[in-house]
């Protein structure tokens, strides 16, 4: 058992996969010698060389379109997006390549590709650099999307996801990459397409992934000192959604709150909320909540912990959910 | 023959934009690498030589014959309505078959949707290039079946994957062994146009930084759709190449010897591990830009009598006759073979089944969703609710 960050786990996650499988790559902006920008490529391309941990050009589209090449001819590149913001000159080839070679070719052409995208605002960043981008890729068939939000589970998915033959776009909670936790590395990590109930309550369902998953623990803390008992899911996998244990819990409270940094409209809770609505709608006490940022573009930093949704307004989304 | 070399001469960005481009100067200006002229004579070239035989030219020359009655039995297909639309090879097989056939079997080619040519050289059946365009499948044929890439519709993005396949053949130890059963290269093709997409300076970019195996064919057929040459470059295309820190060369695309011996050096070289070289093959697009298109709004008729004297397959046959090397008999072959090749392309068209609605949510990943096999359920629950709904 050791005490290790969320970017160290993830570090140490890489690592894993590269000594289990010579063909996993890694490629990206600063990912070598500096160690990325955030240090989670520290010391792998020191260990591994540089034909397996590459510095590429500023260039994010030839970051993924020659990740195609690579996974085509049989390697599982791991390629950093330095930032959210940065990924849009990618976009083109994470959507019309990468999700679509596999349907295209009719299975002939599978892409074991990850996408490492460090998201989310509160670090004081400039603009670009604190983006909440993953309901674009969701939406996108033939890409997985999945969050981790704590070291533990960074630990595992990351290597799941490597393992994985579909692409992979990998989130990362860039405001959390400091929290820290024990990992157990002989464990059973849980299957990586599914949610997870981190806090059991009967009142009502708040439902989160990545950054906002610690919120909505502190919120269920905080709302008990209130006597309201809240259940907490950790979504975890956003493409595809794993929405049984979360249909469960509201068949439970009827009430579901989903909290994402990423703006309101027709982001992640859209999805959500709507499903929860087809499949529960008789044990809805109260329709279905969204917590998230406003419909403007990420602001200014000296406004972001206004702009972010915060303990307060998630309690306050709990509190307009018991009112109906 | 000699080879391209990073040093090769050039007299820097001199060349009179006037003398390069526009329809008084389809020559291709002074730089270009031309083996065999329109009327079929020999030229000689300091730096490229076709190192080949007289039966490699005859086969050439069947290759053109028969890729053109491909496009040409294609095109009619989309006017009798069993293709949704065709992208028209026509002028341009040269370029495609002198470079198709200066691959060896280990190097991998990555097309736009325009090589028939090509993938005739790779011995892709050309029933299978009909399915995207008839609208069965999306190109599904496996790429590692014949070492080439699925058709690419979007701008560009090809040269990408070549480069990123490139630099895996450096990391596979396939690249400057020396060993010619070993050593591999790989093509990337597209347009004029394509020039100005950023995946392909991109491109241009990754191959130079990381020498990769990357030759870099484009296709300067005059006309990205409406938009001529000029709207995409103020300077000859191959001199881009040495702005990204390798080598360019511009040959006759109408030139099937020239194509071959510039193709040629440019994959040994990489092969080799010397890196990327730029191939211009300075062509015509005789066609449409596709059956959709109309040519007559935006160029001269002029400008298509000019080219047609260039004709690709027009100067084989004149060498061939002139020099003895082909006789009646071998022409007459060609010309039974191609029309067999035709008749095989229209009954197959025909009878290409149609995809199935519940096969799609199979193939979009290699591990199926729960959400998509719900989904699939769904919709076959659907189609079975109609009354005397017999699923296949």
């Amino acid at each position: 058992m050791t005490q290790i960050t969320l970017s160290r786990a993830i570090t140490a996650g890489l690592r894993k996969a590269m000594e289990d499988d010579p063909k996993v790559l890694i490629m990206g902006e600063d990912v070598g010698k500096l160690g990325g920008v955030f240090r989670v490529t520290d010391g792998l391309q020191k260990d591994f060389g540089e034909d397996r941990v590459i510095d590429t050009p500023l260039a994010e589209s030839g970051i993924i379109g020659t990740a195609v090449g690579l996974a085509m001819r049989g390697y599982r590149p791991v390629c950093e997006i330095q930032f959210d913001g940065f990924v849009y000159p990618a976009y083109d080839q994470i959507v019309s390549q990468v999700a679509k070679l596999h349907f295209r070719s009719m299975g002939k052409l599978p892409m074991p590709m990850v996408i490492r995208i460090p998201f989310g605002g509160g670090i004081g960043a400039v603009e670009h650099h604190s983006e909440s981008p993953e309901a674009q890729f969701a939406h996108t068939a033939g890409l997985k999307v999945v969050a981790c939000s704590n070291p533990v589970d960074a630990y595992w998915m990351i290597q799941q996801s490597i393992k994985a033959d579909d692409p992979i776009v990998f989130f990362e909670p860039k405001g959390r990459y400091w929290e820290k936790a024990d990992l157990d590395e002989s464990a059973t990590p849980l299957p990586l397409f599914s949610s997870r109930v981190v806090a059991e309550g009967t009142d009502a369902t708040l439902l989160a992934y990545g950054p906002k998953v610690k919120t909505c623990l502190e919120a269920a803390i905080a709302a008990a000192d209130e006597g309201r008992s809240l259940e907490v899911i950790d979504l975890r996998t956003l493409s595809p959604l794993d929405l049984d244990p979360v249909y469960e819990s509201v068949r439970k409270t009827g009430r579901a709150i989903v909290v994402h940094e990423a703006v309101v409209n027709l982001g992640m809770g859209s999805e959500i909320a709507a499903r929860i609505t087809e499949d529960c709608f008789h044990s809805l006490e109260a329709p279905v909540l969204r917590v998230g940022g406003f419909d403007t573009p990420y602001p200014a930093s000296r406004v972001e912990e206004e702009y972010l949704p915060d303990l307060d307004r998630v309690l306050d989304a709990v509190d307009r959910s018991l009112a109906y | 023959m000699s080879s391209a070399s990073a040093d090769h001469p050039r007299d820097g960005l001199g060349p009179d934009l006037g003398k390069v481009f526009g329809p008084s100067h389809a020559d291709g200006g002074p730089e270009l690498v031309q083996l065999l002229t329109p009327e079929g004579e020999l030229r000689e070239h300091p730096d490229f030589s076709f190192d080949g035989s007289i039966e490699d030219v005859r086969g050439f020359y069947r290759d053109l014959v028969l890729t053109r009655r491909v496009d040409t039995e294609a095109t009619a297909l989309q006017r009798q309505g069993e293709l949704g639309i065709w992208a028209q090879m026509l002028g341009q097989e040269a370029a495609q078959i002198g470079s198709g056939r200066a691959l060896l079997p280990q190097d991998m080619a990555f097309p736009t949707y325009r090589e028939h040519g090509v993938a005739w050289c790779r011995g892709v059946d050309p029933l299978n290039l009909l399915g995207l365009f008839r609208g069965v499948d999306q190109g599904a044929w496996d790429p590692r079946d014949n070492n080439f890439g699925l058709y690419t519709i979007v701008i560009g993005a090809q040269t990408l994957h070549a480069t990123g396949y490139a630099m895996g053949m450096q990391r596979d130890g396939v690249v400057g062994t020396g060993d010619p059963e070993r050593d591999a290269a790989v093509i990337a093709y597209f347009g004029d146009g394509a020039t100005s997409q950023g995946d392909v300076n991109e491109a241009f970019i990754f191959a130079s930084v990381f020498n990769s195996p990357t030759v870099f064919f484009c296709q300067n057929n005059q006309w990205a759709i409406s938009e001529p040459i000029e709207r995409q470059s103020r300077i000859p295309l191959y001199q881009r190449a040495l702005g990204f820190g390798f080598p360019g060369i511009r040959g006759d695309g109408n030139d099937v010897l020239a194509c071959h011996a510039v193709t040629k050096a440019a994959l040994e070289r990489a092969r080799e591990g010397s890196g990327p070289t730029f191939v211009e093959a300075y062509t015509y697009r005789m066609g449409a830009h596709t059956t959709t298109d109309d040519p007559t709004r935006y160029r001269l008729s002029d400008d298509l009598e000019h080219w047609k004297l260039k004709d690709p397959i027009a100067r084989v046959e004149a060498y061939l006759k002139r020099g003895g090397h082909a006789d009646d008999a071998f022409f007459a072959d060609v010309q039974v073979e191609s029309e067999g090749v035709a008749e095989r392309l229209r009954e197959g068209c025909r009878s290409m089944p149609d995809p199935h609605i519940l096969d799609i949510f199979e193939q979009v990943y290699a591990e199926q969703t729960p959400e998509l096999a719900l989904q699939k359920q769904e919709y076959a629950a659907y189609l079975d609710s109609f009354e005397g709904a017999a699923q296949s």
